[in-house]
């Protein structure tokens, strides 16, 4: 008697786990239990900090287990889950981004009442309970573990090799961030408004891309990326379920992209949240959106890239031109900041058009240098306060400089990045992202720049008022944070610097980490 | 020559030390901020002579050569090194920075601004100028290009006139839109070097001489072309200077339009013309009509204008058509004025832009009919005007006349109509020059005039070398048209040009 086959073992089809591939997300799932766990055990008086150094371990061990793993390229969890290099350098980005986003979380000292973050957020906006929680110095952390759990789900979302995770990891990235957006202590109102704006056209952009997954499973009978890609190549199915789920599927994608036409929410929820939650959202959410992107379009739709390709085309050209045109008239920071991250994801889609590897590095690092300095940006703007709060109308950052010129260099400098000047990471990652798309969407090319020029205006308006005009009467103050957003401001600037000056180390890991397995 | 000491690499680091250092200095220590600016900028001059002694005018096209990678990943050398037309201009970067920051030193910022950030501007900004015209490599000249933008924008715009903001606004948006052109032309440049030579570079003597596709050749030649003609300016591309011009202050005046718009110039010969000879060519008809309307229309504006600097920012756009005109032509006469004439159009509307602004810190006013007579009161702010202007106008005598003829000389053997209508914006710049002296410095004397005081020995000492410069070159431009030609005899062998045979017997570099 032969002892039990291979081929009997492979019958109970126990799907193998790479524990080690998965062990980032895994560690930043679990911190984030903790984190509830945390609220519930933990002393009041003890909780923040718990939560602080909690989530500063966890990522740190988070990044630890992402290094530890570079360069493998591997299909895990029955093909599930992706583990390769573009997976391995965007999780390291969240990671990194995500920390510093964390610390923002953290401020206490910018606002009176200690922190960004509302207590009681079910409290009815204006009642008189709720008006007394803006000056009572009554906290609460619960922001803490919703932050790990959405960037949980931020870091398996570019994993997600199978369109029911990615669907999951979707949803675990969004729901913690409808919740975040309505937290904000001061505009009450407005930052409600947020969430459930935020929550109900997310919801509709879920229910897209279930379909669209529905959809794609009745055409390829998987949901399985590769699947997906064997059952389009020279099937004699009518293509209709194909192009129609893929339409479907990317309405999902591009709503968490911030891409137009699907960009609408942007600017109402980037104002109205928190604004360390919406530094996590515009850094944070565009990575793994993007990176969720590139993986479907590059791994189960590359045979149909001529299909597909004219109408990515013409969205790029759509968004760029949304965020340059509509970003001239925004008098109001935040949502200035939310139409130049639109213009930013056409230049990304730009650059994942060419559907080659150096597309892909590029993609690689235009979202890395793009998240430090979108981070950098918001964290600068909760330093500059008044008495109801941030002060975020464009007039009143008139004469910054004078009063708080560290403040306004740094703003500055994120503000030059964006705009694309060299000397900046945005400099180098929007020469990546064009040389890549020059040789097949030159034109493309062409319309960027443009566009760019045109952004370039309302980033030069802002330099003007810090700069060039004289201070407000009652203008805001600058208030002297704390050490972490120091930290996050002083991050993001070294590495915006950095990344134009010496941008050749991460080029080169951005190189080395364009490959996709699956 | 790489084993020789890395001079160029000297003259970026000295101004670049120096801009920290007075950046770095507190709010407070205002003098010796000046000092060490000034300090910095005079070390920069004796650096530069140096670098000077140690170029061979007959030796290797590209000399003192220093290289270093800097972005393996493109292919990008941080590669410096000279012809004998970069290294003039980098010696008017040299002698027009330390004449500024004389002639700013008791600049009035507005309320709130601190001096030490107007003269670390001001290194910064020479940094980049020196930067501009002495590296060899074209993705780094492109950063240099465009990070130009920066310290002249917060110059205009934090020191500027009345209308700074919208000056300021308007010169930095000009300058990107055309820099972002540039751009998808050197990305373009990039890609057809990585098929054409089987690896992508940016190295311009890789670059030269490469094969390009005729259309595509058209189409970066545009980019490049249209970044240049913005900074130039050429006329149709001028509306911005006569704003920036105007509101800058003087002495960043002096450097935009001395040395800055000179990089449009420069970009022709060094880029547009070796890049892409065949499109260059193709072009060059359209182009010099473009320069001859340029050398009158501007004169035209000129002449109508009531505010003094706008005035002589709109003399900068006519001779900027005869420096584009020059270069167009295809003649080694021609393109040694035109290199000739950027120098001497250096120092002479730098020093006219010095003086203007020395007027206009003691009358407060830019409008011309607010002064009268002053050469009776301050006659040697009226004799440093007048020399100055004489030199914009082209006297014989001053340097910027042999340049002015040498363009018209080579231009007329080639094409004989465009030459002769430019010598009709001779008689222009006399006119507008002349009349803008006798408003304001004949006629009746004014009264709020008696108390001015007239030129300080500093400001004779900001203004001095420029003037001087202006009439030895004048007398005798052997030593620097000797550096100039050989480097354009190389630049015409690029673009496949030769003199047409003389019809009138000239020697090149004649001096009357």
């Amino acid at each position: 008697m032969t002892p039990v086959t291979g081929l009997a073992a492979g019958t109970i089809n126990a799907p193998s786990i790479s524990y080690s591939g998965l062990a980032p997300v895994l560690i930043v799932l679990g911190v984030a239990c903790a984190g509830v766990l945390v609220e519930a055990f933990v002393g009041r008086d003890l909780r923040h900090n718990t939560q602080l150094v909690l989530a500063v371990a966890g990522l740190a061990g988070a990044l630890a287990a992402v290094i530890k793993v570079a360069g493998r390229g591997q299909l895990t969890a029955s093909g599930a889950v992706a583990i390769d290099g573009v997976t391995l350098f965007l999780q390291g980005t969240l990671v990194v981004i995500g920390l510093m986003a964390i610390l923002l979380l953290a401020e206490r000292r910018v606002d009176i009442g200690g922190g960004t973050m509302v207590a009681q957020a079910a409290l009815v906006a204006g009642s008189p309970g709720d008006r007394l929680l803006r000056t009572a110095p009554h906290m609460q952390t619960e922001a803490f573990p919703l932050a790990m759990f959405a960037l949980g789900g931020m870091m398996l979302f570019p994993a997600a090799n199978n369109l029911l995770l990615m669907f999951v990891a979707l949803e675990v990235l969004s729901l913690p961030l409808y919740l975040l957006a309505g937290l904000a202590r001061r505009r009450r109102l407005l930052s409600q408004e947020a969430a459930v704006k935020y929550f109900l056209l997310g919801a509709f952009a879920s229910a897209f891309f279930l379909y669209g997954v529905a959809l794609l499973y009745g055409y390829a009978n998987s949901v399985n990326l590769a699947d997906i890609l064997a059952a389009s190549a020279g099937s004699p199915r009518s293509d209709i379920l194909l192009y129609l789920g893929l339409a479907l599927l990317m309405v999902g994608l591009l709503f968490k992209a911030g891409v137009a036409p699907f960009h609408s929410w942007t600017p109402d929820v980037y104002q109205g949240a928190p604004t360390p939650v919406t530094a996590l959202m515009a850094a944070c959410t565009k990575i793994a959106a993007f990176g969720a992107i590139v993986r479907v379009l590059y791994v189960a739709f590359n045979n149909t890239a001529w299909d597909w390709r004219p109408v990515v085309w013409t969205v790029a050209i759509i968004t760029m031109a949304v965020g340059a045109i509509f970003g001239l008239t925004q008098t109001d920071l935040k949502r200035m900041l939310a139409y130049s991250s639109i213009a930013h994801a056409g230049f990304l889609l730009t650059g994942l058009i060419s559907l080659d590897r150096r597309g892909l590095a590029a993609v690689l690092f235009y979202l890395a240098s793009y998240g430090f300095a979108t981070l950098g940006a918001f964290a600068v703007i909760t330093l500059v306060r008044d008495a109801d709060g941030e002060a975020t109308h464009l007039s009143q950052w008139s004469g910054l400089a004078r009063r708080s010129p560290a403040v306004a260099a740094a703003f500055t400098l994120f503000l030059l990045t964006f705009a694309g000047i060299p000397l900046t990471s945005g400099f180098i990652g929007k020469f990546v992202v064009f040389r890549a798309a020059w040789t097949s969407a030159g034109p493309l090319v062409v319309v960027a720049l443009l566009a760019s020029a045109v952004a370039a205006f309302f980033y030069l308006r802002v330099i003007v008022m810090m700069y060039f005009s004289e201070p407000a009467e009652s203008g805001p103050t600058v208030a002297v944070p704390s050490v972490w957003t120091t930290v996050a401001v002083g991050v993001s600037a070294a590495m915006t610097v950095l990344l134009g000056i010496l941008p050749q180390g991460v080029l080169e890991l951005a190189d080395k980490a364009a490959y996709l397995v699956g | 020559m790489s084993d020789s000491l890395p001079f160029l690499l000297v003259l970026l680091l000295v101004p670049l030390v120096g801009s920290v250092v007075v950046w770095l200095l507190p709010r407070t220590a205002e003098q010796l901020a000046k000092l060490v600016a000034l300090a910095t900028s005079l070390l920069t001059v004796v650096v530069m002579a140096a670098t000077a002694t140690a170029f061979d005018p007959n030796g290797a096209r590209f000399q003192l050569t220093w290289s270093r990678p800097w972005i393996a990943s493109f292919g990008v050398d941080f590669a410096l090194g000279v012809d004998g037309i970069a290294l003039v201009l980098i010696a008017l970067v040299a002698v027009l920075v330390p004449s500024v920051i004389l002639a700013s030193w008791h600049e009035e910022t507005p309320a709130g601004r601190s001096p030490k950030t107007f003269f670390a501007l001001l290194l910064l900004l020479e940094v980049f100028m020196v930067g501009v015209f002495a590296v060899t490599d074209v993705f780094v000249f492109y950063v240099f290009f465009e990070a130009m933008l920066v310290p002249m924008y917060f110059l205009i715009g934090a020191f500027g006139g009345p209308r700074r903001q919208y000056a300021a606004m308007k010169f930095f948006l000009y300058s990107l839109l055309g820099g972002l052109l540039m751009l998808a032309a050197v990305i373009g440049l990039y890609v057809v070097s990585a098929s054409q030579l089987g690896h992508g570079t940016f190295a311009f003597s890789q670059l030269v001489g490469m094969p390009i596709d005729a259309d595509t050749e058209k189409l970066l030649f545009l980019g490049f072309f249209v970044a240049f003609a913005i900074k130039a300016p050429l006329v149709p591309f001028h509306t911005w200077l006569p704003d920036a011009g105007a509101e800058a202050p003087a002495g960043g005046a002096a450097l935009l339009v001395g040395v800055l718009d000179k990089v449009g110039t420069f970009g022709f010969l060094r880029y547009c013309l070796p890049l892409f000879p065949n499109a260059s060519r193709y072009f060059a008809p359209a182009v010099i009509v473009l320069a001859v309307v340029g050398v009158l229309y501007a004169a035209l504006l000129a002449m109508g204008q009531r505010d003094m600097k706008r005035l002589v920012a709109y003399t900068s756009v006519a001779h900027f058509g005869f420096i584009g005109l020059g270069i167009f032509a295809f003649t080694t006469q021609s393109m040694s004025g035109s290199v000739f004439y950027m120098i001497n159009h250096g120092l002479a509307t730098g020093a006219l832009f010095l003086v203007a602004g020395m007027l206009i810190s003691r009358g407060r006013s830019r409008e011309i009919s607010d002064y009268g007579g002053v050469a009776k009161t301050q006659p040697l702010l009226g004799g440093a005007f007048l020399l100055a202007g004489l030199a914009s106008l082209a006297l014989p005598g001053m340097s910027t006349f042999i340049s002015e003829f040498l363009v018209l000389v080579g231009t007329f053997s080639r094409h004989r109509v465009y030459g002769v209508v430019a010598t009709v914006g001779i008689i222009l710049a006399a006119l507008y020059i002349l009349l803008m002296y006798q408003r304001m410095f004949h006629g009746p004397a004014q009264e709020r005039a008696a108390g001015w005081l007239d030129m300080s020995a500093r400001e004779a000492w900001a203004v001095a070398p420029l003037l001087a410069l202006i009439v030895v070159l004048g007398v005798y431009p052997k030593p620097v048209l000797d550096v100039i030609r050989p480097a354009v005899n190389a630049t015409m062998n690029d673009v496949h040009q030769r003199d047409p045979a003389p019809t009138v017997a000239v020697q090149t570099g004649a001096t009357k």
